[in-house]
Order: structure tokens, then sequence, then C-alpha cells
């Protein structure tokens, strides 16, 4: 119970009481009349265990989708001992044997959140529900993300978030329940600011084009905050709607607005919608108060570059992961994901494959799939060899802490999938920051 | 006569109460088992009933009943926040409210007919739609979609309990019952029985005998003398409460409302479901429900390694094949298959599913009846 109570000394017993009571009061959540288990969806003696892979397969995000469910499948390939291992073969620390999750062969089941947080909740309902799942994972959208995290908390199914990066998912929003390897869009201000800084110097006016939702508002929030940092003005913020498709209306006053610098806080489809019509309209060709007209995309990946084509070169921004990154776990994840699709994976990809291989280490960590357990093993969980060097999942807010990477579109590919170079690998002490500063609450261990 | 009509009412509640309360026995073998599908199917057999009572009996063809659904869900979580987490404050207010906004869409709306009614009806939805996507944003929290907090007020549970607090978020429930899970079913589902015998007292009443006078010759009944208008304002307002009563029950088995309910396809699904059942019969709209949603939960889950399952009985060769032929219509391609079947049944049955059951009924009736005549005969 003490974990509930953010100060330890004050819990009386009168407190105690009060909450166990209510508690104990609080019908349980999904249990099947007499079946009364112990924890939502215990495998028991089952000789499989069922994983949910909860991804966009239609809408803005659906290339994402596709990319992080062929890691999913990579990841349970590996975990049943099947394929070349990927980053079995180089994670560090590791109890993974390749014979399932303790002992148990790794089933999954799929759904579509049609990036609609509804439609997610309903296929995250039904995995939990019908097909009994003991995780879940995926996403593409932070509005989704935190709509299903919540979800796992009252149903008390650990849910290993996919791509995610707005503040919320492991700020005001987080959830004991809920997991993020992905960084945020914090730590994409930090890292940007001084290459930022070095390129365009302290003097700039930027125009801010958002997408009208949790993930946008935060980047937005946290890009403003690094460049008025640095001394930039900031021009205008405008709100776009999500799959909007044309941008024409909010490119136009831009042209006019004085700005020298036009931050795309946009993802998947959209970002190459706007990217696209931006330089259609000009942008990059001006000169505006004698200053070059640039354009930063903060949050950027692969799958975008390839949309986007030609527009993205010279552009910075941030991912997660790339798969030019030469260290042992990169180059046995790209392998490995090469041999079964025959292209490299995307960041998306990295993530939730690596988010399904720490699940199953911390079940085998924990010797039991029983949550709180699982948890407590995740929480402040130290690991390398999984593509960003040494990582720590930070116990206060569950946000995976570790390098993150600055990037550009390159100017000459060499091949289709050779779209970025990297610019920086900004080392994890510069994008660290206090876990209380969104604040957010993360709820019991015990549902 | 009038008795008999009387009996054959309670007959039809009897076995639709019956089959509806047994749901969870007898969709086990579907796979459709599972308490969030189970009040999907309650929860939209409320509003394609509600629906059906405009469209099936006035023949007036909606686009706009997502804002209803919509405005109900917003009312619900905003109650809530607010007043308590027990569901009747939330119903109450989501129904009302959804009939507010109803009359007021329904007064401008309905000053015309036909495709323009349809038209105009499309323009609020999407009105409304962008209004709670963007513009109303502090009311509904835009594209994340608004969500109850620990910290909200709550003024009714906090004036009579003292309320715990550190336990995560609280649950919607009815004085101490959950309102998720099988509980949360049942629930939906004596609302659902409680709707549908609204909607047949409405179909067998005067009130609805005028209403299927509007949509077989409204001019005629304008001749005879009957002010058409009135009439239609309620079967509009009272659909809207409907659609609102469903919307508020989305928010009591998941306290989340968004934007995307209130989005023009939410309306067109609707549709779908009543002409895909059967428009103007009792039960069709519930068939339409029933199959559009089973397909978007169970078929839209199904991938290639489940159907490498299915087929598993079939050599590899055929199984492969077969695989590769049916893959396209599960999956992510559901709403081919949708799209498939609503064609088939628009085509061959404009009667929807309903006629189809009809049509073998007949068959079976005439075989009947034409051997009594030959037995006469002999």
């Amino acid at each position: 119970m003490s974990e509930n109570t953010k100060d330890q000394n004050t819990i009386s017993r009168r407190d105690m009481l009060k909450t166990s009571a209510a508690l104990a009061a609080a019908p349980m959540f999904f249990t099947k009349g007499a079946y009364a288990k112990d924890f939502t969806n215990n495998p028991g003696n089952s000789s499989t265990v069922t994983l949910g892979f909860n991804v966009p397969q239609t809408g803005a995000y659906a290339d994402e989708g596709a990319d992080e469910l062929r890691a999913f499948k990579l990841a349970v390939k590996h975990l049943n001992g099947e394929g070349d291992g990927g980053m079995m073969n180089t994670m560090k620390p590791m109890n993974l044997t390749g014979n399932g999750i303790l002992g148990k062969k790794v089933t999954y089941v799929t759904g579509d959140t049609q990036t609609k947080s509804d439609a997610a909740r309903a296929s995250a309902k039904r995995m939990i529900e019908k097909d009994n799942v003991i995780m879940f994972s995926g996403g593409s959208s932070s509005g989704v993300a935190i709509a299903v995290q919540s979800l796992a908390q009252e149903a008390g199914v650990i849910f290993m978030a996919g791509l995610t990066h707005s503040n919320d998912t492991t700020g005001k929003d987080k959830r004991r329940y809920g997991f993020r390897h992905f960084f945020n869009a914090k730590m994409t201000g930090s890292a940007l600011g001084p290459v930022l800084k070095e390129e365009m110097g302290t003097n700039r006016n930027a125009y801010h084009l958002t997408s009208d939702y949790t993930w946008g508002w935060t980047q937005e929030e946290s890009i403003r905050e690094t460049t008025e940092g640095l001394g930039w003005n900031t021009t205008a913020a405008v709100k776009t709607p999500v799959g909007a498709g044309d941008f024409s209306q909010f490119i136009t006053p831009i042209l006019n607005s004085g700005a020298d610098t036009l931050i795309l806080n946009h993802y998947g489809k959209d970002m190459i919608n706007s990217l696209t019509q931006s330089v259609q309209f000009g942008l990059r060709d001006k000169l505006v108060n004698g200053k070059q007209f640039e354009i930063i995309v903060p949050l950027y990946s692969r799958l975008m570059a390839q949309g986007a084509g030609k527009n993205l070169q010279g552009i910075l921004g941030t991912t997660n992961w790339d798969w030019q990154l030469k260290d042992e776990g990169s180059k046995a994840f790209v392998k490995s994901f090469g041999t079964e699709y025959g292209f490299p994976p995307s960041m998306a990809a990295h993530t939730c494959y690596v988010q399904t291989l720490l699940y199953a280490n911390a079940c085998e960590n924990a010797g039991t799939f029983y949550p709180p357990e699982v948890i407590r093993q995740l929480e402040g969980f130290k690991f390398d060899g999984m593509g960003n060097g040494a990582t720590e999942y930070r116990a206060e807010d569950h946000q995976c802490f570790k390098d993150v990477l600055v990037v550009r579109g390159k100017q000459n590919p060499s091949t289709q999938f050779d779209l970025l170079d990297i610019v920086k690998e900004v080392p994890r002490a510069q994008v660290e920051y206090d876990a209380s500063i969104f604040g957010g609450n993360l709820g019991p261990y015990k549902v | 006569m009038k008795i008999e009509k009387k009996r054959s009412d309670l007959f039809i509640m009897a076995i639709f109460t019956i089959v509806i309360l047994s749901m969870p026995v007898w969709l086990s073998p579907l796979g459709a088992n599972y308490p969030d599908l189970l009040q999907k199917f309650a929860i939209f057999g409320i509003f394609a009933i509600g629906y059906n009572i405009l469209f099936g009996l006035t023949g007036y063809l909606s686009f706009g009943h997502a804002i209803f659904i919509g405005v109900g869900s917003y009312t619900a979580v905003w109650s809530f926040k607010l007043l308590s987490m027990n569901v009747l404050p939330a119903i109450v207010f989501g129904t009302l409210f959804a009939g507010i906004i109803a009359a007021l869409v329904g007064y401008v709306s309905l000053r015309r007919s036909g495709i323009y009614f349809s038209i105009l009806t499309l323009a609020f939805a999407q009105m409304f739609y962008n209004l709670a996507y963007s513009v109303l944003t502090p009311l509904t929290n835009g594209e994340t979609g608004l969500t109850i907090a620990a910290g909200d007020p709550r003024v009714l549970d906090r004036l009579f309990s003292d309320v715990a607090t550190g336990g995560g978020l609280p649950s919607t429930e009815l004085f101490g019952i959950s309102m998720s899970g099988y509980s949360g079913f049942y629930f939906t589902a004596v609302l659902l029985i409680l709707a549908f015998f609204i909607s047949l007292k409405i179909f067998n009443s005067p009130f609805g005998l005028k209403l299927k006078a509007i949509k077989s010759n409204q001019h005629r009944m304008k001749y005879t003398g009957y002010n058409t208008r009135p009439y239609l304002v309620t079967a509009f307002i009272i659909s809207g409460m409907f659609a609102g009563l469903a919307g508020s029950l989305m928010a009591v088995t998941d306290p989340l409302a968004g934007a995307e309910r209130m989005q023009w396809t939410a309306s067109g699904e609707v549709v779908l479901m009543t002409i895909l059942g059967g428009v103007g019969t009792l039960y069709g709209p519930l068939l339409g429900v029933a199959i559009i949603k089973y397909l978007e939960n169970i078929f839209s889950a199904v991938n290639e390694a489940t159907l490498h399952g299915f087929f598993s009985f079939l050599p590899q060769w055929l199984n492969d094949t077969m695989v590769v032929v049916v893959s396209p219509f599960v999956g992510e391609g559901w709403h081919l298959t949708l799209g498939l079947m609503f064609m088939i049944v628009v085509i061959f049955l404009p009667g929807g599913v309903t006629e189809g059951f009809q049509k073998i009924k007949n068959r079976f009736t005439k075989n009947k009846e034409q051997e009594k005549l030959k037995q006469g005969g002999e």
C-alpha cells in the first residue's frame, strides 16, 4: 500500500485503513465470475503466453505501424529461439534463453488502432478480455498511447509503449503499468539546441506548425523552450489538424510573417505532406532579413525520409535510433531484420523490438508474470547492447534514458534507405531532466 | 384483435429479453463473448434502434446522428468529472442534453426534406465535429480526448463519502456495482431492452402510424390537414435522445470521450447498420449492428497466423493458397468484406438481412400451403 502515498512518512494507520477498505471495496475488473484469478490473464499452467500488438494499420501513421508489426513478429521469433537471435546475442545483462518466456512459448495477437483513441482502446480491450494477453505493446500516436496506457493501469496488464514522443506519456499522464523506451520531445529539444545554435545562430524568428494533439503540444512547448533559450524569437505557433492532407492554407501566411525558420511539429504522412508543400511554396529558397530560410523537423524517421524524398535533404531533426549505427546491438538487429524482410528497420521497429525483449527479460528476472514483480524489475533496470549505448529505465517516470541522435537529411543518398546523416550522437547526460518537472502520478502497483 | 396484439407484443418482448440477456452464452462459439464487444452490441443497438425511429419510420435520412453520440459522451464524462462517478446522473444528463441539441439541429434541418435534409444534417455533423476537435478544446480536450482525472471535483461523491485518494483513478459505478466487465454489459443490456420496448410502443402507436404516413406520402398527409413538422421534430428528438443515451453509455463503460466519435463516418456507420439489417423493421437495425461490430472487432483481428491455423486441415499448398486468397478480406481488409456484403445485400435484398429471413420463411410457409392445397385437392 505504501507505494501509493507520495510521502511515506505521513501515512497514518487511519489512512492505511481507509485506502485498504477502498481498494477492497473496489470491484475487481475484468474478472470472469467464479474464476477469480490472482492477477489479470495469469497464464497459469498453459504452455503458451500471449502478447498483444496494437499498431496503426490504417491512417496517417500506418507506415510506422506496419514496420512495428514486423519488429514484433521478429522479436517473438527470437524469443522462441527461432531465427538468428538478433539482439539476444548482444543484450546485457540478459536472462533470456530462446525458450519463450519462463519456458512458455510466445504467441501473439494483433489489432488495428486506426490512430484513434476509441478504436485503440476497443482493440486493446479485446486483447485483454478475449485473447488474455499478459502484455500489450504498440503505438505511433501519443494520444493513443496515453489512452491505452490508462486502460492498462485499470486492467492490470503491462503496456510497453511503442513509438510515442509526447512528454505527457511519461509526464503528467504516466502510469505504473506503462513503460516507454522511446525518447521524448523534451529530450529532442535538449539534443537539438546546441546544434541549432551552431548552425543557425542565436538570432532567428521561428514559426511553428503543430499537430493539434498531446504530442504536438508538448513538442512545440519543448522546442520553444530550447529555441527561446538560445535567444530566438517565436513569431507564431499554429495548430493544424492531424491527417489534414493539404497544408497550403497554413503555409501561405508564413511567407509574409517575417519568420526565417519553420519548425514542423508534424509526424508521419502529415510531415511528408507539410514539408513537401512548404518546399513547393519556395520557402527554402527564400531569404528573410538577409538569412537563408530554414526548415526544422524536430522528430523524423527514415520511413518519413523515404516519403519526403529530396525535400528532406539538409533538414535537421532528431531520431531515437538509426539503422546505420555501428554498435554490436544495432548491427545484429539490422542483420536479422534485413534477412527476414529484405530492408533495414525503422526506429519505430527498433523501439518495439527492444520493448518486447525488455519485457520478456523482466519476466525472466522476476521469475513470474505477476505484473507488480515484473514492474519492479523494469524500474531502474540498466542495460546495454540494444543500440543506444548504456540505457536506464528511470524508476520515477518509466522513461528510458539513452543517447539521442541528431540527424540531417542526406544530400546524395547512395541507396533508397541511406537517407540520413548522423550529425551528432548526443550523450545521455545532456538530455536528462528532473522527473518531477511534468508532475503526474504513477499510481499503485496492485490494481 | 387488440388483445391478440398486446399478447404478441408481450411475446416479442419476452423473446427479445431472453435473446439479449443470454448473449454471453450463444456468442461464445462465435468468439464474441467478451465484455467490451457485448457492451458495444448493446450500445450500438440502442443507437440503431433510435436511428430507425427517424429513418425507418419517416424515411428522413440523417447523416448527423454522431453529433448526439458525441454530446452524450462529453456530457457523461463531464458528469463524472464534476458530479459523481455514479452512472445515473451521467446517462440522464447525457440523454437530456443530446435531446436539447437534437431539438436545435432538428428544428433547422427539418425545414427541408429529402437530399437537402441529409446535406443539412451532414453539415451540422461536420460543424459539431470541428467544434469538438479544435474550437471547444477547453471543453473537449480536442484530439487527445476528454478523460477523468484524480483531481476532479466530483461534488456529489465528496458530499456523501470521504473519497479515498491514492488508489489511482476512480471507476464508474452504479451504487457500488462496477460498470466495466460483465456487469457493465448487463446494465447496457437492460437499457437496450427498455429502448426496444419504447421503440415497439412507438411503432404500434398512432404517433408511429403518422410517421409512417409521412414516409409514404407527406403531401397527401398535409392536404388532409395534418401539420407534419411537429411529428418530424418529435421523432428527430426521440432518436437524438436514443443516440445521446448510447453516447453516454459509451462513456459509462469506458470513461473517455473523443472527437472521432462525432466524425461523419460514425454517422454513416449507423446508416449502414440500419440498411444492412433492414430499414423500418423492429429488429433489423440490431442485426446490422451485430454484423458490423462483429466484423470490426473479430475480423479485423484475424492475421495470417490465425488463417494458417484455420486452414490447417488442408494440405500445405492448398493451405497457403487459401491464406493468400482470404487474407485481403480479413485484418485491415475487413472493410472490404463489409463493402462486399453491403453490395450483396443492397442488390439482392433491398430490405436488408431481415428481408432475407422473410424470404426463407415465406418459402417454407408457401410450401406448406401448397401441400395443404394438394391435400385438399385429393
